[in-house]
C-alpha cells in the first residue's frame, strides 16, 4: 500500500520542492515599516526596480521591531528600517549584513489648536517634551515598539524626563490610530510627517514643532545574513538594495511626492550614526 | 521549534511567577466584563421574562431580533459607539471614549443579547405552573417572579457564563473604543494582539493560556450547570 502511494508522494513533494525553489529565486520578501508603505513611497519605487530586474518584491509592512524580528527569524530577505539603534544592535548580531543608509523622513509634533502646554511655534523637539512633562499633558504614546516610539524614547531622554507624567498614554498601536486617539483626546504626539499629512484633514490637530534635526529619521536596507538562514534570496535583496541606493533609485526617492509635500530625501552615502539621533545610554 | 519551545516555557513562567505587568491587564479585563456583566444582567433578566410571559403584538419579531443582535460582529459595536462618543458625536461630551466605562458600555451591549436568547428560553422551559400556584398560594407579584428566578437559577447562571465568555475574548470593540491604553485600557485580548505585532510572543502566549484556561474552567462550570439544570426541570 505504501509503496504504491509513494510515487504520489514522491511528485507531491518535488512538486514543492520545485515550487518554493522556483519561489526562492523570483521573490524578494522585504520587511518594512508602515510608514514607507503607507505612504506610497513602495509602490511608486518597486514596480521601476521590478521593470528592469528579474525578481519580484513582496512587501511585508509592519512595525519596525517586527521587521528585525522577522530578520532575525529568516521570515524575509531583507529589512528597510528606521531605528538606528535597533539597526546596529541586528547587524553586531550578525543577524543582517552590508547596512546602507537609504533617506531620511522626519517626523512632527503634532497637538491641539489651542495649545494648553503653550510648545507652538518652536524648533527645539527636545525642549518641546520637556514642556510637555512638565505640565502633565495629554500625550499619546506609540507604544508599539515602532521605530517611531524608539525615537520618542530618545526624545523624553534627551529632555532629561521619564514618560510617566500625568498625562502620558501609551496606545500600543498604529501611527493612524494614534493620531485619531490625539485628536479625540485633544492631545499631543509625534508623528512621521507622511502620516500626518495623509491624514490631517480628518483631525482636529496642528503641527506644534517641526524642523529640529533631532526629529530627522534615516531609513536603512539591510540583508538577513545568508549564513543564518537557508533558502534566503540573498541575490534578489541585494539587488534591490544596491539598486535603492544607486543614482536611479536616489534621484526617484528624491522625486516622490505626497500632496506635493516632499516626504523622503534621498541620502546613501552619508553615514547613518546610530549615536547621534540615539543616545541611548547618556 | 527550539524557539517555539523557549517561548512556551517563558510564558509559563510569566504565569506563574505573577509577572505584575501581565496580572495588571488580566485585572483590567476581568473588571471591565464582570462590570458589564453585572449591569446587564438586570434589565436582561426583565426582557426575558417579558418575552417568556407576556404576550404582546410582535413578540415574535423582537425574539428574531435579539437573535440577530446575537450575531452583530463586535467590530461594529465597537464603530457605532465610536461614532456616538467621539468628539464630533451626539455623546461627545461625555468624554467617554478610550476609557474602561466606554468598554463597559461595549460589552454590556455585546452581552445583552446572549443573556436575553439564553434567559428567554430557560424562563420558558420552566413549567407554567410554578408561577400560577404562587400567586394562588397568595404570594405577590414581587416574590413570584423571585421564586420564577429560582427555579430558573441554573439556566441564568449558564446565561451568565455564556456571555462573560463571549465578551471577555472579544477584541473588536475592545481596541476601537478602549484604544488598548496601557494601565488603563489594555485587556488580555488588545494585549495579544499588540505584543504579537511587537514580535514578543511570550507575553501573548501566556494571556492567550490565560484565555484557554478560562474557556475551559467556564465550559466545565456550563456542563455541569445544564446537567443540574434539566434535572432541575425534569424533576
Amino acid at each position: 500500500m505504501l509503496q504504491r502511494r509513494f510515487p504520489l508522494l514522491a511528485a507531491l513533494a518535488l512538486t514543492f520542492l520545485l515550487a518554493s525553489g522556483a519561489q526562492a529565486a523570483d521573490i524578494v520578501r522585504l520587511a518594512t515599516t508602515t510608514s514607507t508603505y503607507n505612504s506610497g513611497l513602495l509602490d511608486y519605487l518597486l514596480p521601476k526596480f521590478e521593470q528592469d530586474h528579474p525578481y519580484q518584491v513582496q512587501v511585508i509592512p509592519v512595525g519596525t521591531g517586527k521587521a528585525l524580528r522577522l530578520g532575525r527569524d529568516g521570515d524575509v530577505d531583507v529589512v528597510l528600517t528606521h531605528a538606528p539603534g535597533a539597526e546596529k544592535a541586528f547587524v553586531d548580531a550578525g543577524y543582517g549584513v552590508e547596512p546602507h543608509g537609504v533617506m531620511y523622513n522626519d517626523f512632527v509634533i503634532v497637538g491641539p489648536a489651542d495649545d494648553p502646554a503653550g510648545i507652538e511655534g518652536g524648533d527645539d523637539a527636545t525642549r518641546a517634551f520637556a514642556t510637555l512633562a512638565d505640565e502633565g499633558a495629554t500625550f499619546i504614546s506609540r507604544g508599539d515598539d515602532s521605530g517611531t516610539e524608539k525615537k520618542e524614547n530618545h526624545l523624553w531622554q534627551d529632555a532629561g524626563t521619564t514618560p510617566d507624567f500625568e498625562g502620558y498614554r501609551s496606545a500600543g498601536q498604529g501611527m493612524g490610530a494614534v493620531l485619531n486617539m490625539a485628536s479625540e483626546l485633544q492631545g499631543y504626539t509625534l508623528t512621521d510627517r507622511g502620516t500626518w499629512l495623509a491624514m490631517k484633514d480628518k483631525l482636529d490637530l496642528e503641527i506644534m514643532v517641526e524642523g529640529d534635526k533631532a526629529l530627522f529619521n534615516p531609513y536603512q536596507v539591510i540583508l538577513v545574513n545568508p549564513e543564518r538562514h537557508e533558502g534566503l534570496n540573498t541575490q534578489g535583496a541585494r539587488a534591490l538594495a544596491e539598486w535603492l541606493i544607486s543614482d536611479e533609485g536616489q534621484d526617484l526617492i528624491d522625486a516622490f511626492r505626497l500632496n506635493d509635500k516632499v516626504l523622503f530625501h534621498a541620502s546613501a552615502g552619508e553615514k547613518v550614526d546610530p549615536s547621534a539621533a540615539v543616545q541611548e545610554n547618556d | 521549534m527550539r524557539e517555539l519551545m523557549n517561548t512556551v516555557g517563558e510564558a509559563l513562567y510569566l504565569l506563574v511567577s505573577f509577572d505584575p505587568a501581565l496580572w495588571e491587564i488580566i485585572g483590567v479585563s476581568f473588571r471591565v466584563s464582570l462590570t458589564a456583566i453585572f449591569a446587564a444582567l438586570p434589565p436582561s433578566l426583565l426582557i426575558a421574562l417579558l418575552l417568556a410571559r407576556v404576550a404582546f403584538p410582535g413578540r415574535w419579531f423582537a425574539i428574531s431580533l435579539v437573535n440577530t443582535f446575537m450575531a452583530v460582529p463586535t467590530v461594529v459595536v465597537g464603530l457605532v459607539l465610536f461614532m456616538l462618543l467621539s468628539r464630533s458625536g451626539p455623546l461627545g461630551e461625555w468624554q467617554l471614549l478610550f476609557t474602561q466605562r466606554a468598554m463597559i458600555m461595549g460589552q454590556f451591549l455585546l452581552a445583552m443579547p446572549v443573556l436575553i436568547a439564553m434567559l428567554h428560553s430557560t424562563l420558558q422551559s420552566i413549567d407554567q405552573r410554578a408561577w400560577e400556584t404562587a400567586r394562588q398560594l397568595g404570594a405577590g407579584w414581587w416574590s413570584s417572579l423571585w421564586l420564577l428566578i429560582r427555579e430558573a437559577r441554573f439556566g441564568v447562571i449558564a446565561a451568565v457564563l455564556a456571555a462573560f465568555g463571549r465578551i471577555i475574548a472579544e477584541v473588536g470593540s475592545a481596541v476601537m473604543i478602549g484604544g488598548n491604553i496601557e494601565h488603563f485600557t489594555r485587556t488580555i485580548t488588545t494585549a495579544i494582539a499588540l505584543e504579537t505585532l511587537k514580535g514578543k510572543f511570550a507575553q501573548g502566549l501566556a494571556l492567550g493560556l490565560v484565555l484557554l484556561l478560562l474557556a475551559l474552567v467556564l465550559n466545565v462550570l456550563l456542563g455541569v450547570m445544564r446537567g443540574r439544570g434539566h434535572q432541575t426541570v425534569s424533576a
